[in-house]
Order: structure tokens, then C-alpha cells, then sequence
């Protein structure tokens, strides 16, 4: 075992932990977003928007995300430039990056997963109460946000912590679209010093790191927001 | 189904058998024309093959193919999985540390491409400012941080194709890389389209290497002397000359 590369490379390391870091974030609050919206038109009347929702949740938890990933960075990114006016944009700079594609096909396919959970969790809520809401003359919409979701996202919680965590261990892949997540400055260290095991052990230990502190984080909100367990009679 | 058993078990044999008898050698299976690469049946094919046939033939071995993965190059010579890395491998010394090298068996001059703008020239202070695609860990990414990490940006691929499909796109303003692949991408119609060669950067034989040689493990010493008598003799003939035209309008040893 040999472990002095860890200085050498410690701006290499620290930014790609950076990176993992940040495309986890923004996967799963973006994504959570878009599943809400998922969700609630699954749960809803309008048949076009449900079909809809259910066909993107379908394609995307239904295709590797490795291919959307490609399909997304070197399918759609490459026509990009092509647009009159991008290249020349304040966009673009970000829009060149392979961050960009990245955190928006991890974005797109948190998002279905998480969409499919929250429309089961929709589901799940006890009818009784929305009836019960509906009973004191709350409309449809202050329902939706004061009862049914919130109920919802409580009942979901659990499921969601492992879904974050097999988020974190997606993002590994976007090394292959040019991002040096902490997974690519393994790679390159692997690379240069010819150690294999070393690099490859010091990012095992920061993905269980993260990994318990997830755990954590998401356990004190469950303990939060405790839950009315329902008897049976 | 006690037959069968036989019949693996003599296979088995046979295969462990023959495999001492033989010359491995370890081709990456990343496509890195115009030196190796795979048709579409997935035959190994390029202008390293026939150099190893060429080889073979005059050492009068049988040789197999190997295929292994850039970063697993060495671990599986060490581990004896393969007995020669022909894999368009800088004899650097860094590499030299952990194996040998034959003697040279190409020169791997570095180059840059860029988009049809015009503009020559890879002095570092013409690419100020720029993002220049270089795959992880070669040569190249080394001479990058020692001559060019000042005025330029690097983007790290896992291989050389993966940069060019990007530079067409305008997502990188350079590729730097060997000037091999270069011209072949220069070749293709995407290439065609939308870059041109720009050069060749200034030599630095320490990080670049001293050409490219097939790898050994460390004191395998007959059979680095075996190769290289035949590289020799290959070069000698003629035979070295013939098949590089396929490939090359320059004798790229």
C-alpha cells in the first residue's frame, strides 16, 4: 500500500469530490422537482397528461442511463453548436461543459424513478383523510398542497434515502462525458502512478462516507416528522 | 456428462498447454487507429498487427491476441496474462520502472488539430485561453501539465475518438495528440469537415518518450532479445516499409 500520491493530488481529489457532490445535489433537487409534477399528473384526471407522464417514466426507467447519458452529451449536445446565435451566447460556456449534460441526464432519470415512488406513495395515502379534507371545504389544489403530498413525501421518505443513494453511486458515469468527478481523478491517478487498488480504496472510503452521512440525514428527518402508524382492527 | 467432464478437462489441459508455447500479446481494445483497431467482425486489425505478424513470422512463433483494457496493460503483463504490451506504448520513464521496453518500433511525434480557421501554429502562446482535449493519462496529459497547464484548459477523455467527436461539435477548440490518429481522423469525413492539422509541439523526449516499444516484465530479457532481433530484421527486409504504406504517406519509425 502506497499512499503518497494523496498530496500530489489533493486539488485533483478535493474538486472531484466537489463535482460528485454538486451533480448529486442538483439531480436530486431538480429531479424531485420534476418527479412532483410527475407524480400528480399520473394521480390526475387528465388522460393526455397522464399518458404522457407514464411514457416518459416508462422510457426513462426503461433505458440504461449510461445510453441516455451518450444519447444526451454526444446526440442532442453535438447539435447544439448549430443553433444560430448559442455559440455566441452567455450560455454557451456552460452549455461546451460536459457538467451541463451530465447533471441534466442525471436530473431526467432521478426524476422518473422518483416519480413512479411518489405516485405509489400518492396512492397510499389513507382515503379517509382526503375525504376528511374535503369534508372542511378545502379546494382540490390547497388539498394537494396542505394533505396529499405532504402525506405522501412523509410515507415516502425511506424509499427516497435509497434512492439518493443510488444516485450518488450513478455519478461515477460521467466520467465517460469529459466530467473529473471523483470517480475520473481515481481514473487519472490510476493512471499515471500505475497504482490500481490505492486510488480506487481512498474514493470507496469517501462513497461510504457520504453514504452513512445520507443515511443519517435522512433518518433525524424521518424522526422529525414522525408517522401515525395505522392499526389494523 | 462424465465425458463432458473429460472432454472440459482435456480442453482445459490442452488450452493451459499450449499457452506457455505461444507469444501473448496484449492489444488494448480501445480502438486507436491507425494502429489497432477491430473490423466488424471484431478481428484486431491495423498498422501494429501486421507489424506483430510480421514479427512472428521471422521469429517463427505463434502468437495470440490479447485484449486488455489501457490501464490494464501492465497489471496483466505482471500477472502474466499477457507476455508483450504492443500497444502504441511511449517507452517513458516512468513506464520503465515498473517494465522494460524493446527497442523502438515507431515514433509517436505529438501534434495538435484544431478547426479549419486558418490560424497555425502551437506555440503555447497561441493557445492561450483554449480547451485542448487530451485523453487521460498519456503522455500528451503529462507534456500538457508541465508545458501548456498555464495558458490552456485540458478536458480528460478516455480515449483520443471520443475528443474528436467533440472538437467537431466546437465543444473543445484542440486535440492534442499522436500525430497518427490525428491524420487518420483527418481522414474521415467528420475530420475533413471541420479540422485541420496544426502542428507539432516542441520535442521533450523525457515525457514523451523515446519513440514506442513493445513492453516486457521486468528481466524477461530472452524474450525482449528475441524481439528486438526481429523488429531488426522486419525493418531490414523491406517488409516494415511495405505494410507501413497502407497506413502512412510518411515512414513513421
Amino acid at each position: 500500500m502506497e499512499f503518497g500520491w494523496v498530496l500530489e493530488y489533493r486539488d485533483l481529489l478535493l474538486h472531484g469530490a466537489f463535482l460528485t457532490c454538486v451533480l448529486l445535489v442538483i439531480s436530486v433537487v431538480f429531479g424531485f422537482s420534476l418527479a412532483i409534477i410527475l407524480a400528480v399528473s399520473q394521480v390526475g384526471d387528465n388522460a393526455i397528461v397522464r399518458w404522457i407522464s407514464r411514457g416518459y417514466c416508462t422510457f426513462f426507467r426503461g433505458t440504461p442511463l449510461l445510453i441516455q447519458l451518450w444519447l444526451i452529451y454526444y446526440g442532442l449536445g453535438s447539435y447544439l453548436p448549430y443553433i444560430p446565435g448559442l455559440r455566441a451566447s452567455f450560455l454557451w460556456p456552460v452549455m461546451r461543459e460536459g457538467l451541463f449534460f451530465a447533471a441534466l441526464a442525471l436530473t431526467l432519470n432521478f426524476a422518473a424513478y422518483q416519480g413512479e415512488i411518489l405516485r405509489g406513495a400518492m396512492l397510499a395515502v389513507p382515503k379517509g383523510e382526503l375525504e376528511a379534507a374535503r369534508a372542511v371545504g378545502m379546494s382540490a389544489r390547497m388539498i394537494l398542497r396542505r394533505i396529499w403530498l405532504p402525506r405522501a413525501i412523509r410515507i415516502g421518505l425511506p424509499t427516497f434515502a435509497g434512492e439518493v443513494i443510488l444516485q450518488l453511486k450513478a455519478t461515477p458515469i460521467v466520467f465517460s462525458v469529459t466530467v473529473m468527478d471523483l470517480y475520473g481523478a481515481a481514473y487519472k491517478i490510476r493512471q499515471d502512478t500505475l497504482l490500481i487498488y490505492e486510488p480506487l480504496l481512498l474514493v470507496t472510503l469517501f462513497y461510504v462516507g457520504l453514504t452513512f452521512a445520507i443515511t443519517q440525514a435522512f433518518q433525524k428527518l424521518e424522526k422529525t416528522v414522525p408517522v401515525q402508524r395505522q392499526h389494523s382492527i | 456428462m462424465k465425458h463432458l467432464g473429460k472432454a472440459l478437462a482435456l480442453a482445459a489441459f490442452m488450452f493451459t498447454a499450449n499457452a506457455h508455447a505461444e507469444i501473448r500479446f496484449g492489444i488494448v481494445n480501445e480502438a486507436y487507429p491507425p494502429y489497432t483497431t477491430k473490423d466488424a467482425s471484431g478481428k484486431a486489425i491495423g498498422w501494429e498487427i501486421d507489424l506483430m505478424d510480421a514479427v512472428c513470422q521471422d521469429l517463427k512463433e505463434k502468437c495470440t491476441i490479447v485484449d486488455v483494457a489501457w490501464d490494464g496493460l501492465i497489471p496483466a503483463l505482471e500477472s502474466k496474462k499477457i507476455d508483450v504490451i504492443w500497444s502504441s506504448m511511449s517507452i517513458t520513464d516512468e513506464r520503465k520502472k515498473r517494465i522494460d521496453f524493446t527497442d523502438k518500433y515507431y515514433s509517436a511525434l505529438a501534434g495538435i488539430v484544431g478547426p479549419k480557421d486558418g490560424v497555425m501554429g502551437v506555440a503555447p502562446e497561441q493557445l492561450k485561453g483554449k480547451t485542448i482535449g487530451i485523453a487521460v493519462s498519456t503522455t500528451h496529459s503529462m507534456y500538457f501539465k508541465k508545458h501548456l497547464s498555464d495558458v490552456a484548459t485540458e478536458r480528460s477523455y478516455s480515449t483520443v475518438d471520443e475528443s474528436f467527436q467533440d472538437l467537431a461539435s466546437g465543444r473543445i477548440d484542440y486535440v492534442f495528440a499522436d500525430t497518427g490518429p490525428l491524420k487518420e481522423f483527418l481522414t474521415t469525413d467528420l475530420g475533413k469537415g471541420c479540422c485541420e492539422f496544426k502542428g507539432n509541439v516542441e520535442p521533450d523526449d523525457a515525457i514523451l518518450g523515446a519513440g514506442v516499444g513493445g513492453g516486457v516484465r521486468k528481466g524477461d530479457d530472452e524474450l525482449r532479445e528475441k524481439l528486438n532481433g526481429a523488429i531488426k530484421a522486419v525493418r531490414a527486409s523491406g517488409k516494415y516499409a511495405e505494410f507501413s504504406k497502407k497506413y502512412f504517406d510518411y515512414d513513421p519509425y
